[in-house]
């Protein structure tokens, strides 16, 4: 019998994760890890919780000979402290690309997000590839994100062999999804900022688990925006939502930090009220481009799902 | 005096009218009716009724040489800027929504402090309005889009009101897309805005707390004024010129005949009383 290939998939407790491992199980054989805890991914998927900068982490890769890599683990910045999440997401990121060298490991995929570029009035529509990542100038809370893709930028020229590919998503939405925006999505009330309702993109998280198989698989490095050419406005997109919108005061912008940190709301934090006043429409046509990749899931689909949980 | 203003409401909300021009739009937009840029197809019904009463009943526009607008392909459409608010910009984007000759649904360049204005921003916007980055500027070329821009910006938006009919100083963006993107330029000049609402000085200091780009010391009131907007016929520029300084030229040779569409307006306004 042909033993399969074998492949690495971080950040094992996340939704997103653990689709793509049900996705990629029939063809691969998966070890997966994940920082915050031992996920039970059910035989035959192998699961650790294991620190990237401990010394026990390169055992992974001396017992297994990795196909690639599916580097999706990342502490939010909801989590953790901004030091630690610094450590896990940068330092770790290192640790596994150095591993990945080391073990001669042929190719790496890297999960981004959007946010790495920045909401600011002044972003035009339809950001490329090419346009700098300005998050970190907003907020301390976003530099490890952008710290991420930096080291990832760096590994995919100066080490060609890892053939890495970053992929940087718009909003994931859908079942098991706990980012900020999908939590807004799923509440019966949503904070939005009076006066302001930025368009957005969302794509499912079926549809995103898809373009990341697709792109590892067929791994043509790089790095790509993932987002459908749909869009909606965000209070649009909370009413479609089935949620209802609670407004807080947008002017002046002292006032909303304010109350965003006097909320203390997960769905609300501070670092992030930039991207409930300003768009950032990404342009996903390289990714579909190079992948042959459509969505499936229409934003009518996502709105579906959150109206269901109401 | 209570019974007008439901009037006024009714007559925005119940006009039938504007049935005929949004079901031939030809904008290309996506399942919830947004594209790329915020324009938003179904906010238009409401957004043009409100426009057409400003067209009609508020600022009683007349419009000359809508004949020289493209019915279809890029060009960019350059008009004088000011009242403080961009209502010149909604109302010379519905004088190319109704045109007879061939409606357009026009984007609008505006300033880059637009998306910070709450409600104003995302009202435009969805009507339109698209912040005046030239990267959006040559998407919307690419797409054949008709596409107004202020050279002006804030400079003529919201200049003082001694400062009114004085063209300030254009970038020379528009120039460079034009040339670029063979894009015909077309010049406006509109006249009664300026005295629509009135800036006497800008407090800076409120500006910076409220953490938007102008204070303007207004009397808050929208004065009634008549426009009158004057459309030039086509330019085009070959791009055969890379020097700023002989793009700059071309620049000027564009603001002397917006200047002379203005005067035109402003003789027609004195000949009407």
């Amino acid at each position: 019998m042909e033993s399969k290939r074998t492949i690495l998939v971080t950040g094992a407790a996340g939704a997103l994760a653990k689709r793509v491992i049900d996705r990629l199980k029939k063809d691969y054989k998966i070890i997966a890890i994940d920082f915050r805890t031992k996920v039970d991914l059910g035989i035959p998927v192998e699961s650790y919780k294991v620190d990237f900068n401990k010394r026990i982490f390169e055992d992974i890769f001396r017992e297994h000979q990795f196909e690639g890599i599916i580097h999706l683990g990342r502490i939010s910045a909801q989590e953790l402290n901004r030091f630690t999440r610094y450590n896990a997401n940068v330092i770790g990121t290192r640790k596994l690309f150095d591993l990945a060298k080391k073990y001669k490991v042929p190719k790496t995929l890297v999960l981004s997000t959007y946010f790495v570029y920045g909401a600011s009035p002044y972003n035009p529509s339809l950001l490329d590839e090419t346009t700098p990542l300005k998050a970190s100038e907003l907020t301390m809370d976003l530099v490890d994100s952008v710290e991420l893709e930096n080291l990832s930028t760096i590994y995919l020229y100066k080490h060609p062999e890892l053939n890495i590919t970053v992929l940087r998503p718009c909003n994931i939405a859908g079942p098991g999804v706990r980012n900020t925006f999908s939590q807004l999505l799923s509440s019966k009330r949503s904070p939005v900022l009076w006066g302001f309702s930025p368009l957005m993109q969302f794509i499912h998280i079926d549809d995103m688990c898809e373009a990341i198989c697709v792109a590892f698989e067929k791994n043509i490095r790089g790095v790509y925006n993932v987002a459908p050419d749909d869009y909606i406005g965000f209070q649009d997109a909370i009413k479609a939502a089935g949620a209802k919108p609670i407004q807080i005061p947008s002017i002046p912008p002292m006032l909303t930090e304010a109350i965003a940190k006097l909320l203390n709301w997960k769905s609300f934090p501070p670092y992030l009220i930039n991207y409930f006043k300003y768009p950032v429409i990404i342009d996903g046509s390289l990714f579909a481009k190079t992948f042959n990749f459509r969505p499936k899931k229409t934003l009518e689909d996502i709105f579906n799902y959150y109206r269901s949980l109401k | 005096m209570a019974a007008k203003k439901p009037n006024v409401v009714k007559k925005i909300l119940e006009d039938p009218s504007i049935e005929e021009y949004i079901n031939i739009f030809p904008n290309k937009v996506g399942s919830k009716g947004y594209d790329a840029w915020g324009f938003n197809i179904k906010n238009m019904k409401s957004n043009m009724r409100l426009a057409k009463w400003l067209f009609n009943d508020f600022y009683k526009v007349e419009v000359f040489g809508l004949e020289h607008i493209p019915k279809e392909g890029r060009c960019l459409v350059i008009p004088n800027h000011s009242g403080q608010l961009p209502f010149d910009g909604v109302l010379l984007a519905y004088a190319l929504l109704t045109n007879p000759n061939g409606p357009r649904a026009p984007k609008a360049m505006a300033e880059r402090f637009l998306p910070s204005v709450p409600f104003i921003g995302n009202w435009l916007n969805s009507m339109g309005a698209v912040i005046g980055d030239p990267v959006n500027c040559e998407r919307m070329l690419e797409n054949e889009e008709a596409i107004i821009a202020f050279p002006e910006g804030v400079r003529g938006s919201n200049k003082l009101y001694k400062n009114r009919y004085q063209l300030q100083r254009f970038g020379s963006g528009f120039m460079h897309l034009a040339m670029k993107h063979n894009a015909p330029i077309i010049p406006v000049g509109i006249v009664g805005m300026e005295e629509t609402i009135r800036s006497y000085a800008d407090i800076k200091p409120l500006a910076k707390f409220l953490g938007l780009p102008v204070a303007p010391l207004i009397i808050p009131f929208v004065f009634p004024s008549k426009v009158y907007i004057y459309i030039g016929k086509p330019i085009y520029f070959a791009n055969d010129v890379h020097k700023e300084h002989d793009i700059k030229e071309r620049v000027e040779q564009v603001k002397v005949e917006i200047d002379k569409l203005l005067k035109k307006g402003l003789v027609k306004r004195e000949e009407a009383g």
